[in-house]
């Protein structure tokens, strides 16, 4: 019996003319698709900032409006606001792409399903958190922080919604065929998202105070890395058993 | 020798408590065309969706060119092409924009050629608008030009023809007649004749 040509050991998978396309062009793609969906769509993003800016505005009301009482609370009232906020805008992350079959296609697109995720959620921190974390200095600023702040904030902010998204996106894809599903996405998101909210206040109330933030902004730093790490795969994972 | 076919042998699959596939076994090879029919409830997207890797069947393989599909998934779905219910298309995408990030996830293709697939749909005329002003039927002829375009081998289609008017239904008995011609492969689950395809094997699933 002769040897078999290679070419009939390995059929050509794909139709002649037709190249797989690359992961990372895949993810490009998938990142570009959200972004552009997103501005033809703006009252989705415009939402969570509104609400931001409506837990920020509620503390002197109900507060005091002295600026050194502000002061003391800001940190904590910007981190709630941020972390609720965010919260808010999961929701969107994946159930419009569940609905119509787009995140089915996503599975079966003979890419890496994490690489996909990933630029997802990448557009969707685009998207909500730094729009978030460019309010949020101008928020401390009303709450009484001082100019000298602002670099802190943002940095704190910054970092803090990387790892927020990234969580969030694990919650989200758990809850993705549940309905009625905010409610226990808080529940599964927020205590994770509690050491988040611990180093970013530390951060502001640092910066408010005019001391050193670095320590706590590392720690900030550390908590995105890991999330951008092991997120994806996570959020990847439990987005294949939601379409089971 | 392995060559480029689809073997599912023994596929158990249960929903809770009901048993919705028991021991489905077939062969597809290139240049084949399998019609899934069944009454409503039989399981047929189930099965679908079992092959496509969706959805976990509890006992039984899959095999793709020999291959355990379960060992490598992406190479399965590189080669495969699913067309669910809903065509994934983006409402406020035009459905030119839905086939290039759709399409262009899996592969890469030129302009022409997607202008030439949204043709032989008969889609070009409403490609630039936006989805959700498109007709169910319009729809559902830009999904079918994303899966000529993706140029996959193998296709699992389910119900292909669903809103589509006579000509729309005779377009995908050709589409299927054509790609089985170059030695593609085809699943399809369907209710009702479809012009052209009166040389598929048929297999049909019991309630």
């Amino acid at each position: 019996m002769s040897t078999p040509a290679i070419s009939d050991l390995s059929p050509p998978l794909l139709a002649p003319g037709t190249t797989r396309a690359r992961s990372t062009a895949a993810a490009w793609l998938a990142l570009r698709r959200d972004l552009k969906l997103a501005f033809r769509k703006p009252a989705q993003l415009v939402q969570p900032l509104a609400f931001f800016a409506l837990v920020t505005l509620i503390f002197p009301l109900a507060i005091s409006p002295e600026l050194s009482q502000l002061r003391q609370v800001a940190p904590g009232a910007l981190w709630a606001g941020a972390l609720l906020a965010s919260l808010l805008a999961l929701e969107f992350l994946f159930r419009d792409d569940a609905q119509d079959g787009t995140l089915e296609q996503y599975v079966l697109s003979g890419q890496s399903l994490t690489a996909l995720i990933f630029a997802k959620t990448c557009a969707h921190w685009l998207l909500t958190g730094v729009p978030l974390a460019l309010v949020t200095p101008a928020a401390a600023l009303a709450l009484g922080a001082t100019l000298d702040s602002v670099p802190g904030v943002l940095a704190a902010v910054v970092l803090g919604t990387v790892t927020l998204s990234l969580l969030g996106a694990i919650g989200a894809a758990l809850t993705l065929n549940l309905k009625r599903s905010s409610a226990l996405l808080s529940l599964l998101t927020l205590p994770l998202a509690l050491p988040v909210l611990i180093f970013g206040a530390r951060a502001v109330q640092q910066a408010i105070a005019g001391g050193s933030y670095l320590a706590p902004l590392e720690f900030l730093a550390a908590l995105a890395v890991l999330s951008v790490t092991l997120a994806p795969l996570a959020a990847a994972a439990a987005v294949r058993i939601s379409l089971e | 020798m392995p060559t480029t076919q689809l073997e599912v042998e023994n596929l158990h699959l249960w929903r809770a408590e009901r048993h919705v596939l028991r021991a489905v076994s077939f062969r597809l090879a290139a240049g084949q065309c399998l019609k899934v029919t069944g009454v409503n409830g039989a399981g047929k997207t189930t099965l679908l969706r079992a092959v496509a890797g969706l959805a976990y069947a509890e006992e039984g393989t899959v095999r793709w060119c020999g291959q355990d599909v379960r060992r490598d998934l992406r190479t399965f779905h590189a080669a495969m092409i699913y067309l669910g219910h809903e065509p994934a298309l983006k409402a406020d995408l035009t459905a030119r924009e839905n086939l290039r990030y759709w399409i262009g996830t899996r592969n890469r293709f030129a302009e022409s050629e997607l202008d030439a697939a949204l043709a032989r749909t008969g889609a070009n005329s409403i490609a630039d608008r936006p989805v959700r002003t498109l007709s169910a039927g319009q729809r559902r002829r830009a999904a079918l030009a994303g899966v000529i375009l993706s140029g996959a081998p193998l296709w699992l289609l389910d119900e292909p023809a669903t809103n589509l008017d006579t000509a729309g239904q005779a377009l995908v008995g050709s589409l299927i007649a054509e790609h089985v011609g170059r030695g593609g492969l085809v699943m399809a689950v369907v209710h009702h004749e479809l012009p052209g395809l009166v040389t598929a094997t048929q297999l049909e699933l019991a309630a």
